[in-house]
């Protein structure tokens, strides 16, 4: 709403600069904090390695840790922070709600069920089969969530989230039962917990994918963005409503479970990213989705460069170190609401 | 009633008519708890008597210990909140006392461990008043307090805890990790001894004063304006109240561990049984309705399906599902 206010007297040449003035930082700053986590570890890598790695005749320890280890930490890091943010995104616009994503509504949950039932009829299943099979409870458990939303008459801002942690809690307790079934708890619990030590190249490459489809969801932003203003508003510009809905519904499963077999469940990023890119940027999502693209990579970065130094040589895994921010910046959003309302 | 819009006045379906009173009821329930109790202790008994009962009897107090703190802790909580969602294990209590132990044990290291369990488990119990009033008092300072808002802060405020807890572990040393493990993960199996010894004068003090403040619970539920009105000192009362309600959840986290939604569970079922609005019956209520549940869920478990402690999953998906049940009940009505 500002935005146009502002921007009305700039004129053209204002509009086209101002945006990379913001951008050339950010991307510089991402670009830091990327090599910093390239540098960051038990076996040293100095900043000679890095360079020597460009003239590539060397392999020699360092080299290789690099290569094998680092570079792929780092690029998921990257990959997975985005796409579970982007994910976030598309979730509140489909719920219509700021305060949900899919570690909140039992996306992330049904996913790890999925997971666990692959494992245990079909252990022998490729990465791919399991990938597919996350995605498929992914994308029932959002089906659910929405459905169980839609028979809410009265959906105050509040309530929505509400249902979501309650409903995740549920199908957690039914994953929880069955790993207790077939004594598979502990592995379950750190299947489920993100951890990014154990990424090296070759245990990646899957998050390409969930790229791909978070770029071209981010080309259907504009369409997102009606979907967002509620089904009768979609259906006067002459969107196809339903099918919006189910295709934003797919994205965000197969993100999720790309992410979930890969790496494990991220919390908060996608809650906390959206609201805070919103702050700054506004609700246009065509606008935002780029930034918020770029701050879940940011934030992903920070929290497992954290997790890493805290405790060196040890590491707190990347699932924890957000549960503790993320929950405690969820707590501040929530309450300067609160404030705002002057409650 | 204008608070209680999920009471259950509105929903129940008429009493049975020769269950008339709920003084009745409650019979029926004591009488169903009691033979529930006696076949758990003796049925199936394949080895020495002079080994079984013992066994089972730890067993069986302290499900009944749990029972009594989550029910009494549930319905005195819903009470002083003036509303039937809410229970203390939502908003994060039971997460709050484990952080506590862990950070306790964390920071004085091997030292914690050498403190005899009387005076630690009062430390324990001590900061935990402290804490969950001020966090309390802070919440409900707002006269036009939010409800979804609350819920949702302390559903997050429990996840914060329950990361950072996880967080303590992590950087813990793995001795430590596994003392203190011993102590947040009981089950109704392994109960420690002692804890479950100091926690019966507990529950009996707690259940005399309870019982004796049950005529100003009443008026406590009408809602605070009445209850000035009537001369209740609402300040002091419900911070008595809510003492109760922090030593309660330190004594079930304690010796099973957290569950979050069988307190909400079980009171709900007591309210649509009891259709009363006494804290005599709803009290008296929930926590047979709870010890039934417990004692019977266990004895299905154990001796139908063979597993061993896998109650608190089950009671924690129907407990989920109560409670989306009543969101979207009262978001509907």
């Amino acid at each position: 709403m500002t935005t146009t206010i502002e921007k009305a007297p700039r004129g053209g040449r204002g509009l086209a600069l101002r945006p990379l003035a913001f951008a050339l930082p950010a991307i510089a700053l991402l670009a830091l904090l990327a090599f910093i986590s390239l540098l960051v570890g038990v076996s040293d890598v100095s900043v000679s390695t890095l360079l020597r790695l460009f003239s590539h005749n060397d392999d020699d320890m360092a080299t290789q840790v690099l290569v094998a280890s680092r570079v792929p930490r780092t690029l998921a890091l990257l990959l997975a922070g985005s796409a579970m943010a982007v994910a976030g995104l598309l979730m509140q616009m489909l719920a219509r709600n700021h305060y949900v994503e899919p570690t909140t509504i039992g996306t992330a949950e049904s996913a790890g069920m999925g997971m666990l039932i692959g494992i245990l009829w079909w252990p022998d299943m490729p990465v791919f089969g399991k990938m597919g099979l996350a995605a498929v409870f992914a994308l029932a458990g959002t089906a659910l969530f929405l459905a169980v939303l839609s028979r809410i008459r009265l959906r105050s801002a509040l309530i929505v989230p509400l249902v979501g942690l309650v409903l995740s809690g549920v199908i957690e307790s039914a994953t929880t039962f069955i790993a207790y079934r077939f004594d598979l708890m502990q592995a379950a619990r750190s299947w489920m917990t993100a951890d990014f030590s154990a990424i090296v190249q070759g245990r990646y490459e899957m998050l390409w994918l969930s790229l791909g489809i978070t770029v071209l969801a981010m080309l259907a932003a504009d369409r997102f963005t009606v979907a967002g203003m509620g089904q009768e508003f979609a259906t006067n510009l002459g969107l196809n409503y339903k099918r919006l809905v189910a295709q934003g519904v797919v994205v965000v499963a197969v993100v999720t479970a790309s992410v979930i077999v890969t790496v494990g469940i991220i919390p908060f990023v996608g809650l906390i990213v959206p609201n805070l890119v919103r702050l700054v940027v506004g609700d246009n999502v065509r606008k935002s989705v780029l930034w918020v693209a770029w701050a879940g990579a940011l934030m992903a970065l920070c929290c497992d460069l954290i997790g890493r130094v805290v405790i060196a040589p040890y590491e707190v895994p990347i699932g924890t170190v957000m549960g503790v921010l993320g929950s405690a910046m969820f707590l501040a959003l929530l309450l300067s609401r609160r404030k705002r309302m002057g409650g | 009633m204008k608070t209680l819009s999920t009471s259950p006045s509105a929903a129940a379906p008429a009493p049975v008519s020769w269950l008339g009173t709920p003084a009745r009821r409650l019979w029926l329930l004591l009488a169903l708890a009691l033979l529930a109790s006696l076949y758990f202790m003796t049925s199936q008994v394949q080895a020495e008597w002079s080994f079984v009962l013992p066994l089972r009897g730890k067993k069986l107090a302290t499900m009944w210990t749990v029972a009594f703190a989550i029910g009494v802790s549930t319905v005195l909580f819903q009470t002083v909140t003036n509303n039937r969602i809410l229970t203390p294990a939502v908003m994060g209590f039971d997460a709050l006392f484990q952080l506590i132990q862990s950070v306790l044990a964390f920071t004085l290291g091997v030292a914690a461990m050498q403190i005899p369990e009387l005076s630690r488990f009062g430390m324990n119990v001590g900061l935990m008043v402290l804490l969950s009033t001020s966090l309390f008092v802070w919440l409900f300072r707002g006269q036009a307090s939010n409800l979804h808002l609350l819920l949702l802060v302390g559903i997050v405020a429990g996840i914060f805890f329950r990361s950072l807890n996880n967080f303590v572990w992590r950087v813990m040393d793995p001795n430590e990790f596994t003392v203190l493990q011993d102590r947040l993960f009981a089950n109704f199996n392994t109960v420690s001894l002692p804890l479950l010894l100091l926690s019966l004068p507990a529950i009996a003090l707690v259940g005399i004063w309870v019982w004796r403040q049950r005529h100003m619970l009443d008026v406590l539920a009408l809602g605070r304006d009445v209850a000035v009105n009537l001369g209740v000192n609402y300040q002091r009362a419900v911070m008595g109240v809510l003492v109760v309600v922090a030593i309660l959840v330190s004594i079930s986290t304690a010796l099973v561990g957290p569950v979050t939604f069988f307190g909400l569970l079980v009171s709900n079922m007591a309210y649509q049984l009891m259709h009363s609005h006494q804290h005599r019956y709803t009290l008296a209520g929930s926590v047979l309705l709870g010890g039934l549940l417990l004692v019977g869920g266990q004895m299905v478990l154990e001796r139908l399906f063979g597993f061993n402690t896998s109650l608190s999953i089950v009671v924690e998906f129907l407990g989920g599902l109560t409670f989306i049940y009543l969101l979207v009940r009262k978001a509907k009505g």
